[in-house]
């Protein structure tokens, strides 16, 4: 099962982005093989659409958990209607480790 | 075979779990089931004053299917004052606008999606979660 992390870094010591859909960059998570990936996300800067665009490239991905610090309604609708878990997380000095080995348990 | 029955949306379930008479002469054990979405249609046009037609889209059904709710809410509620009886709510057939739910150990909130069958927390596996009662 793949999970998105929104990240400020491609690292996983880069502290976790509370925003969604202008994070800088997406770890994906693969809780089989242990393996984080990163992607940058390309619609950081958009004018609009940015969450819808965000949620659309999970979607593509197959990713089954999104770990962020905070949704807007668009892609709130749209990761509700593929199934898709959304996790609020509220600490914002979480590292992406940190929250890869809290999955782990 | 009868037509399915359309889930109503609900916005936000009713803050609490049901009224029950005091002072009452003779107290009887017996209550009156009273639906979320019943609860809603009293909310949408007793509260929030909006009319039928309107009420009816926010909870994505008809004009006549949301009038036959909201009868059957007044009729409930005059049944439960005259004869002295509780009400209690109950799901109904209501579709939650927003299932959030929040873990008490690890205070992440989430959301279960129906295709996941465990009822736990998404970050630490634990059983101690509730759902929201409002919006976030």
């Amino acid at each position: 099962m793949k999970t998105i992390i929104t990240s400020s870094g491609n690292i996983t010591t880069a502290v976790f982005d509370k925003r969604f859909g202008r994070a800088a960059w997406f770890c994906i998570y693969d809780e089989q093989t242990g393996e984080a990936e990163f992607i940058e996300n390309v619609n950081l800067n958009a004018s609009n659409g940015a969450g819808t665009k965000a949620a659309e490239k999970a979607i593509e991905l197959n990713v089954k958990k999104i770990i962020s610090g905070d949704f807007g309604p668009k892609a709130k609708e749209l990761l509700d209607k593929f199934e898709i878990q959304m996790v609020i997380l509220q600490d914002d000095n979480l590292t992406i480790e940190n929250i890869i080995k809290k999955l782990k348990n | 075979m009868p037509r399915r029955r359309r889930l109503r949306k609900v916005i936000a379930p009713p803050g609490f779990k049901g009224y029950k008479p005091y002072g009452a002469n003779h107290s009887k054990n017996e209550f009156i089931e009273l639906l979320y979405e019943e609860y809603e249609a009293i909310k949408l046009s007793d509260y929030d004053f909006m009319n039928h037609e309107t009420a009816a889209k926010v909870m994505g059904i008809s004009r006549p299917t949301f009038a036959r709710i909201y009868e059957s809410a007044r009729r409930k509620i005059a049944k439960a004052m005259v004869e002295v009886k509780e009400i209690r709510t109950v799901y109904g057939n209501a579709l939650l606008d927003k299932n959030w739910y929040e873990c008490h150990v690890c205070n992440a909130r989430f959301t279960i999606p129906k295709t996941q069958n465990k009822h736990c927390c998404a970050m630490c596996s634990s059983i101690n979660i509730n759902l929201l009662k409002n919006d976030i």
